[in-house]
């Protein structure tokens, strides 16, 4: 007997989700985001998603593509560009749903979850408009002669998780080669479904050679993997490719104008992701400043 | 030979080490300074008088060293500070943040989320982020370049880092770790240093009068007696801050 071949296709991801599903989406800002399975959801007719996310351009594609009914979030930024345009739009259209939750309470929501426990404890979100916002937030008080009073942050259940990482085997384990594994590992395990993409499938002999320290996503977290090179993209993907600065000033500045965005849906999320991946080739490599 | 000519002390250098003193007496805590003058005063104050501070590299590593802003790190890195560590190092109370509200008010509550209705906001920011968490697990100080009535409000529109007042409605378990360090404006220096913790004038920068605080100043400041002048940046900072910020990246924040 062979260990399961998780092995699937971009497509085949989208065809396993549903309308109304609450999907978290890895990685964290404009960095490691998994972008090539966002475009297929761009593609498909999935609605009235539910997305958690340390957020970047991910919410900001699935806003301007009209995929969200409900945001969990912390904040939603493109890092070297502070603001997402797409997400200001929606907020100040008043179009969304959202749970603004301090970046920690993510963290926990998503722990909690994975570890099957109804809620974690922590002080971050007293005593700040997280509580007047949220009402269904609840406090619990310590069983302990402590006195402490402390915010129980519900566990974060999701359908489905998608993260994007630089290495994965056949089987599903996966590995991050960049500085920060962000919370990859915690959407994968608050997920009933949780789909890696990754830059390259590799033999698991040649992942272990980067050190297990890497290989934080392992297979049982793990339920689909998808080929996806510069499938960060325009994110970062260290140590595989930086930031796509150029490309995300042009998505910025498109963002801001109706006629200049029909363009760049036209030019760039017109076809499938080898569309996409061919037309950013084609873009002219900008002159430093 | 003639001796060197004194260099010439501008506004935004005294910002810098009125930022720089906030991190005064902190030891070896993680310093995290959002924006250009709170990251020159960061290094600032562990290149010259706390010399056990961390710093990162706005990435995911502590490194060591003097270097200055807009370009990469020149010391080793001494040890990893990704996401998930930083809110331990947060909850566990070893960080004092330097962050950058659009708003601030009399006790200290901050808005970098939204202004108007946070349900329909009329100018989406960035989100709570991790303020909440920070205001109530560790020292916090912010940095307002520009003071005006639009910042300095009777009341925040969206409450992210908690004030005084809020922490303790909130009760024992949000004021427990409570601490708002300083305010540094382009105008002044303030500090919650007053018997119900309301924000007081603790200085003004040469150059600008009370009035003139009080004036950009939408609430009741607290204005104790004579209120010093802030300290003007003796010439070692003068130079220090010269090899941090080579380029003047300070100037956009205050205009020489």
């Amino acid at each position: 007997m062979q260990v399961a071949d998780k092995r699937m296709t971009a497509e085949q991801v989208v065809a396993e989700l549903r309308s109304g599903m609450t999907i978290g989406i890895g990685g964290w800002g404009s960095r490691r985001k998994p972008m090539a399975l966002v475009r297929a959801i761009l593609r498909s007719d999935l609605r009235d998603l539910t997305v958690v996310s340390y957020g970047g351009p991910d919410v900001g594609l699935l806003c301007a593509a009209g995929k969200l009914k409900r945001l969990v979030y912390g904040f939603v930024s493109l890092d070297s560009i502070p603001l997402e345009p797409h997400f200001q739009a929606a907020r100040q259209a008043g179009t969304l749903e959202v749970s603004e939750w301090d970046e920690g309470m993510l963290q926990w929501g998503l722990y909690a979850a994975g570890l099957r426990l109804p809620f974690l404890p922590t002080r971050a979100g007293l005593g700040s408009d997280v509580m007047r916002v949220n009402p269904d937030l609840r406090t619990v008080a310590s069983p302990y002669p402590d006195g402490e009073e402390v915010l129980a942050v519900p566990a974060l259940h999701l359908d489905a998780a998608l993260v994007h990482l630089n290495r994965a085997d056949a089987a599903g384990n996966a590995q991050f080669l960049g500085p920060d594994l962000y919370f990859d590992d915690l959407y994968c395990m608050a997920a009933e479904r949780a789909y890696v993409s990754c830059e390259r499938i590799v033999s698991t002999e040649e992942l272990a050679s980067a050190g297990l320290p890497t290989q934080r996503v392992p297979r049982w977290m793990v339920h689909g993997v998808v080929k996806a090179p510069n499938g960060a993209h325009f994110t970062s993907c260290a140590p595989d490719y930086e930031r796509d600065e150029g490309f995300q000033r042009e998505y910025v500045a498109a963002a801001k104008d109706p006629d200049l965005w029909a363009a760049f849906v036209a030019d760039y999320l017109g076809g499938d992701e080898e569309y996409y991946q061919k037309a950013v080739a084609r873009r002219p490599v900008e002159v430093a400043e | 030979m003639s001796a060197p000519a004194a260099l010439q002390v501008t506004r935004a250098d005294v910002c810098c080490v009125a930022a720089a003193e906030a991190w005064r007496g902190d030891g070896e805590i993680f310093a995290s300074p959002m924006g250009v003058i709170p990251t020159i005063g960061a290094r600032l104050a562990r290149a010259t008088f706390e010399p056990d501070l961390l710093l990162s590299d706005g990435e995911a590593t502590f490194v060591t060293g003097t270097w200055a802003v807009g370009t990469p790190p020149v010391g080793a890195a001494e040890a990893g500070i990704a996401y998930r560590t930083v809110f331990d190092i947060a909850w566990a109370g070893k960080r004092h943040v330097m962050m950058g509200p659009v708003q601030i008010d009399r006790y200290g509550n901050a808005n970098i989320s939204a202004i108007g209705d946070f349900f329909r906001p009329t100018r989406q920011l960035l989100g709570v982020r991790g303020a909440p968490g920070n205001t109530v697990n560790h020292p916090t100080s912010y940095w307002l370049p520009r003071h005006t009535r639009r910042s300095f409000v009777a009341a925040v529109d969206v409450v992210c880092g908690v004030g005084y007042d809020r922490a303790a409605a909130a009760g024992p378990s949000a004021r427990r770790f409570l601490e708002l360090r300083r305010v540094v404006t382009n105008l002044a220096v303030l500090d919650f240093a007053t018997p119900d913790h309301r924000m007081r004038l603790a200085s003004v920068h040469p150059g600008v009068t009370v009035e003139e605080v009080v004036e950009n100043t939408g609430f009741e400041l607290v204005v104790e007696g004579e209120v010093p002048e802030t300290p003007v940046p003796v010439e070692e900072k003068l130079r220090l801050i010269r090899v941090l910020d080579p380029h003047g990246a300070r100037f956009r924040e205050v205009p020489a």
